[in-house]
């Protein structure tokens, strides 16, 4: 009797605790939706003022940035960040999917197992060490041939290639791995050679995965601060040539946040409602995308 | 013949540039580490790891601690999130709409770019909360920042647990929560120590959304609301200030030595896993 009562004990014990983490589970996973709901609202109403008060049309299309005299355009930031975004994957992309290739596609285990370390490393370098890396050897190297200080739309394109490379890598050669053996294969018996089988079939296959290492590479150098701030110039114009100084959505925040108070604060903070809204479109494009593909 | 040559002229060209694009991503790698530790390895001394950033003194000890606090503090507030929310994605996935709704937040965390968290953590927690530029402030915004990492590679470490493990666990009458604490975790560990380390490096190297959040008062901070810079913060002023390229190099130098370090011990993990 006294045993039996015990197990039910336990028992009841048991389905307590087993129901007290299972609801400890459940909250940990809700605080990730809390999180995104809550930084959204705290930075949209930190910044939709501003834009109202600006007027939408004079913050997204002014071309003046001059919070001294009360100017707050941000075209030249969002120009500035749209084409360095653009320099960046116009070097990352194809340099990125080509290693990819070669890793998957070419290399052999030995060769393969020494590349992946690397960059993984890359991965892992601090962007303010790219930031430096640029400032002190792509700037000057830039100024040699360009005269123009090295601070450029150039140098930002550079860096941020660099810095895209690990993350189109990675998804390319996860994706071009997950494309089934025997594609290839009968590519081969077909009679295709090994590029052709490699361009025509491999690659298309695992365009999906490609495309996403893409749209990441994208937020990665939209979204980038400390290394563009480095080597950008940072001066709030429209840029007309690569060799220009520019300054990127990014940089005009972390620039003169310290400084910033007022309507000037707001605005800035109105730069990251922007920043924020491009990324927010990239990610449900992506998403889109990829349930499209799926189906 | 010569669409045969032709093809075969265009394949060696793409050949090339393949082989071309994988030394030009190793070549950088190399170029980075050989060029700033070159000129960093010289000022990298004792005195300049071990004293103090004030006065004649241009030491990084306060960064380096400052940095530890940070990443310790982080870790310990987002881990235990992270973990869970991980644990309640792979085993209790009956709410099918809950996990799609988690997973896309995770995902769309994992794209905001730290400045945005920067934003974020000074509006809430400096101004609102009133922490200040603070450790506290930091730790906070830094730990959202870093729960899709730990989040997405304990998953992956979790699914990869065979199921066998579970259902003869449960069969043995355990109960689920036993099973997972005591059966699946173990099993999962070497993969999500290597996201807890992955997210240590994120910390570590993060300078937008520190900046914002813990600011740049170049002591060690004696409390979690007080402001204190970190090495990347340092890297970063140092750099952008132009005060000292013998400071910049060596400040990096060490940077890169971490990078260095944590991947080193991402490898031993995974290597005893595969043991």
């Amino acid at each position: 009797m006294l045993k039996m009562n015990t197990e039910k004990n336990t028992a009841s014990k048991n389905r307590i605790i087993e129901n007290i983490f299972s609801k400890f589970f459940f909250l940990s996973a809700i605080i990730s939706i809390m999180s995104l709901v809550i930084i959204i609202i705290f930075v949209f109403a930190k910044g939709i003022p501003a834009i109202m008060e600006i007027g939408l049309m004079d913050f997204i299309f002014g071309k003046l940035w001059r919070p001294s005299s009360n100017d707050f355009g941000i075209l030249p930031m969002i120009l500035g960040s749209i084409y360095a975004t653009i320099g960046a994957l116009l070097i990352g992309v194809p340099i990125g999917i080509l290693t990819a290739i070669y890793m998957s596609e070419i290399a052999s285990k030995q060769i393969r197992k020494m590349i992946i370390p690397m960059v993984e490393l890359l991965a892992g370098i601090p962007s303010v060490i790219y930031g430096f890396f640029g400032l002190i050897v792509i700037v000057p190297l830039i100024d040699q041939i360009a005269g123009n200080g090295g601070n450029s739309l150039l140098a930002a394109m550079i860096i941020l290639g660099i810095m895209i490379l690990p993350t189109v890598i990675n998804i390319s050669d996860t994706s071009l791995r997950a494309v089934p053996k025997e594609y290839r294969e009968n590519s081969i018996a077909l009679g295709a050679s090994k590029m052709q089988t490699i361009f025509k079939v491999v690659l298309p296959a695992a365009k999906s995965g490609v495309l996403t290492a893409v749209v990441l590479g994208i937020g990665r150098a939209i979204g980038e601060t400390m290394a563009v701030i480095l080597v950008a110039g940072n001066s709030p114009q429209i840029p007309i040539s690569i060799f220009d100084r520019f300054r990127s959505m990014t940089a005009n925040i972390a620039i003169e946040m310290g400084y910033a108070f007022g309507l000037h604060q707001e605005a800035l903070f109105a730069t990251g409602v922007v920043l924020f809204v491009f990324i927010i479109i990239l990610n449900l494009g992506l998403n889109l995308f990829i349930r499209k593909v799926s189906d | 013949m010569i669409k045969l040559l032709l093809k075969n002229f265009k394949e060696r060209v793409i050949y090339c540039l393949i082989i071309f694009s994988t030394l030009v991503t190793v070549g950088i790698l190399l170029w980075i580490f050989v060029f700033i530790v070159k000129n960093g390895i010289m000022h990298l001394n004792l005195k300049f790891l071990l004293s103090n950033y004030s006065g004649d003194e241009t030491g990084i000890f306060p960064m380096i601690i400052n940095t530890l606090i940070v990443i310790v503090s982080t870790i310990i507030i987002a881990v235990p999130i992270g973990v869970s929310t991980a644990i309640y994605l792979t085993e209790y996935g009956e709410n099918g709409r809950i996990i799609l709704v988690v997973r896309f937040a995770v995902e769309l965390l994992a794209g905001i770019p730290s400045i945005i968290y920067g934003l974020f953590g000074m509006v809430l927690f400096v101004t609102i909360l009133n922490f200040n530029w603070s450790i506290l402030s930091g730790t906070l915004t830094l730990s959202i920042m870093i729960l899709p990492v730990i989040i997405r590679t304990t998953e992956e470490a979790l699914i990869s647990v065979p199921k066998e493990y579970r259902e003869g666990s449960l069969s043995l009458g355990v109960s689920k929560i036993r099973t997972i604490i005591k059966v699946v975790i173990p099993s999962a560990k070497a993969g999500i120590l290597t996201g807890i380390i992955l997210a240590m490096g994120r910390v570590s190297g993060e300078t937008a959304a520190v900046y914002l959040t813990v600011g740049m008062v170049p002591r060690i901070a004696k409390g979690f609301l007080e402001s204190g810079r970190t090495l990347s913060v340092h890297m970063y002023l140092l750099a952008k200030e132009g005060i000292s390229f013998e400071e910049a190099y060596a400040t990096a130098t060490v940077l890169l030595l971490i990078t260095l370090m944590l991947n080193q011990i991402v490898k031993v993990v995974s290597r005893n896993e595969g043991n």
